[in-house]
């Protein structure tokens, strides 16, 4: 078996993150760095970071990269793509950012067909802000403002945000991946490159939701929070390619 | 070349003229003329035209297009710019120039849609959160819309700040001859070097990667932030104050008014004078930075001043704090949309004299 040798992508700049313990962000951010070495993009790559825990991404990335106010990175995302056709522009937003403050602007820019690129971390909390419910929450899951569960008659259901973009028009490649291990960190990827690929091929809009763990933000261990995801929110949130026209 | 258009054309046509590259907004009356001339207009020139989902998302919109260093443009009235303010305080934060448009209407809340000037205190006190100015201009005429929207890239690119033009619904829909060639109305911005663009995120080519933010975690980092700011706004307030003076050297009694009011307050000082009462104006054209050095003068010799607004009395206390007690400040004016008429400014003033 020929050794591996540990390379830092070029679009990750060499710093330590602030990340908890088991967080899923360090992943991400990685997978999407590689992907952007890999495609020769990270002279022509615009980021727009949201408000959440990777509010800090801009320290992690090494191309350029915008803050935006909470939920609105799309609307932003849209006023850099439509003046420089020829960048590619990807948003990095949370479950509160996209699918609750956010919501208006994730469905327009869909909608439009917006030739952008939106990577959908859900971690079914708010972590920045010590874990309250957020729209994914699942229901009974405890949070700091669901201390008894979630409750369907009080709070309603978890929001199944992939689905719901997948059945508009502009929306070319809607997909769902995880990071609980190396496997589904590998299909996860190609899913994020798909996305990326769909957008130089000017198709229209892309969004790869990922199923994360914030440890601190559920209050379980690192490794309880990876099984977490992989055998509960799995069944509310399934995995896939979602939609690819 | 002479012209005959509407306050809001003028506005796009000054726009274009000063370089626009997109134009974000949502329908909203009285400025829905400009959104209409953009859709045609702009496709034409290559340039953005794009119909928002709301106001939150057309000033975020115009955010992205500021941080590439394009020249981005927003217009709304009083209720839509209302709902940009957090986007107005995060533009202010990252330094990222635009130019916002309020055609004002009357309020609170839905209001009516005639032609009001309530929200100067909105417009000069930042009106989102944190410590912020924009820089305000206030055009009286459809010359100084044309103008004022021509310059206001150069200016907003000049301090990285946000440029908004506030003007009431009545000059929106006034029709005026100009001629653009003349002086009238032109601003003459200084720009001393080239603009500096070393801010710009157009991807990291041959250079480091930039970021943009406005979030300063650090100790100490956001109150140095803030400093700079400071200092970036005393500039402003040295270089860009523009204010109007009509016969104001041997006023006996000064009036202080912008936009459609001050149009009310001009006839009526010459009005005045016919009677024999010695009135002048003072216009500001910028309202934020005020002239309060060039109002603080005047009080060295002018011993009343009678400020006139269409709301129930906001630009009055700039007035006051420049007058400093040193000389009577009176307040006419009418909310809700109502125009003033110089009948009514004359009347005031000899009851007051």
């Amino acid at each position: 078996m020929n050794p591996t040798k540990f390379v830092k992508p070029k679009s990750l700049k060499d710093t330590h993150h602030n990340y908890c313990p088991g967080c899923g962000h360090g992943i991400i951010h990685r997978i999407i760095a590689e992907v952007v070495d890999e495609l020769g993009i990270r002279e022509k790559t615009i980021a727009v970071a949201p408000v959440g825990c990777a509010v800090f991404a801009y320290d992690y990335w090494d191309f350029d990269v915008t803050e935006a106010p909470h939920g609105r990175p799309p609307a932003v995302a849209t006023g850099i793509k439509r003046v420089l056709p020829d960048r590619i522009v990807f948003t990095y937003q949370g479950d509160g950012d996209l699918a609750a403050i956010g919501t208006s602007e994730i469905i327009h820019t869909a909608n439009r067909a917006e030739n952008i690129t939106v990577i959908f971390v859900n971690n079914t909390v708010y972590g920045m802000t010590q874990g309250q419910m957020a729209p994914t929450t699942l229901i009974g899951q405890k949070t700091l403002t669901t201390p008894y569960g979630r409750e369907v008659t009080r709070d309603g259901y978890p929001l199944k945000v992939s689905e719901l973009i997948s059945v508009l028009d502009g929306a070319r490649y809607v997909a769902r991946g995880t990071v609980t291990n190396p496997k589904n960190i590998t299909i996860t990827k190609s899913y994020i490159k798909t996305a990326f690929i769909t957008q130089i091929e000017n198709k229209g809009f892309s969004l790869v939701e990922i199923l994360s763990m914030c440890p601190a933000g559920i209050h379980m261990s690192p490794v309880e929070a990876l099984n977490w995801v992989e055998n509960e929110l799995t069944k509310c949130f399934p995995l896939g390619v979602i939609k690819n026209v | 070349m002479k012209k005959v258009l509407q306050g809001n054309i003028a506005l796009c046509e000054g726009a274009i003229e000063g370089g626009l590259d997109a134009y974000y907004a949502y329908p909203i009356t009285p400025q829905n003329e400009i959104s209409a001339y953009f859709a045609e207009v702009l496709p034409k020139l290559n340039k953005v035209f794009l119909q928002a989902e709301s106001e939150i998302a057309a000033i975020n919109m115009v955010f992205g297009t500021a941080v590439t260093g394009k020249r981005a443009m927003t217009s709304s009235s009083s209720p839509g710019i209302s709902l940009m303010q957090e986007g107005i305080s995060y533009l202010c934060g990252c330094e990222l120039p635009c130019l916002i448009v309020n055609v004002m209407r009357g309020g609170p809340g839905l209001g009516n849609i005639s032609g009001s000037q309530q929200d100067y205190f909105q417009s000069t006190r930042g009106g989102g959160h944190g410590d912020y100015h924009t820089i305000v201009l206030a055009p009286f005429s459809v010359k100084e819309i044309y103008e004022f929207a021509k310059s206001s890239f150069i200016l907003a690119e000049k301090y990285r700040i946000p440029v908004l033009i506030i003007y009431d619904g009545y000059l929106g829909q006034m029709m005026e001859i100009f001629d653009t060639e003349s002086n009238e109305g032109k601003l003459d911005i200084t720009v001393d070097q080239p603009i500096d663009k070393n801010w710009i995120l157009d991807g990291a080519k041959d250079r480091h990667s930039r970021k943009i933010r406005s979030l300063l975690m650090n100790e100490g980092e956001l109150e140095k932030h803030n400093w700079n700011l400071k200092e970036k706004y005393e500039k402003i307030k040295k270089n860009e104050v523009r204010a109007k003076f009509y016969e104001t050297d041997d006023a006996e009694i000064c009036l202080v008014a912008y936009g459609i009011a001050a149009r009310a307050a001009l006839e009526a000082i010459y009005k005045l004078r016919e009677k024999n009462i010695k009135a002048g104006l003072i216009r500001p054209q910028t309202l934020w930075p005020f002239p309060y050095n060039e109002i603080a003068n005047l009080a060295k010799k002018v011993k009343k001043f009678l400020v006139v607004e269409m709301n129930l009395g906001q630009m009055v206390e700039d007035v006051k704090l420049a007058v400093n007690g040193i000389a009577d400040v009176y307040f006419y004016g009418r909310p809700g949309g109502s125009l003033v008429s110089s009948k009514e400014i004359i009347d005031y003033i000899v009851s007051i004299i």
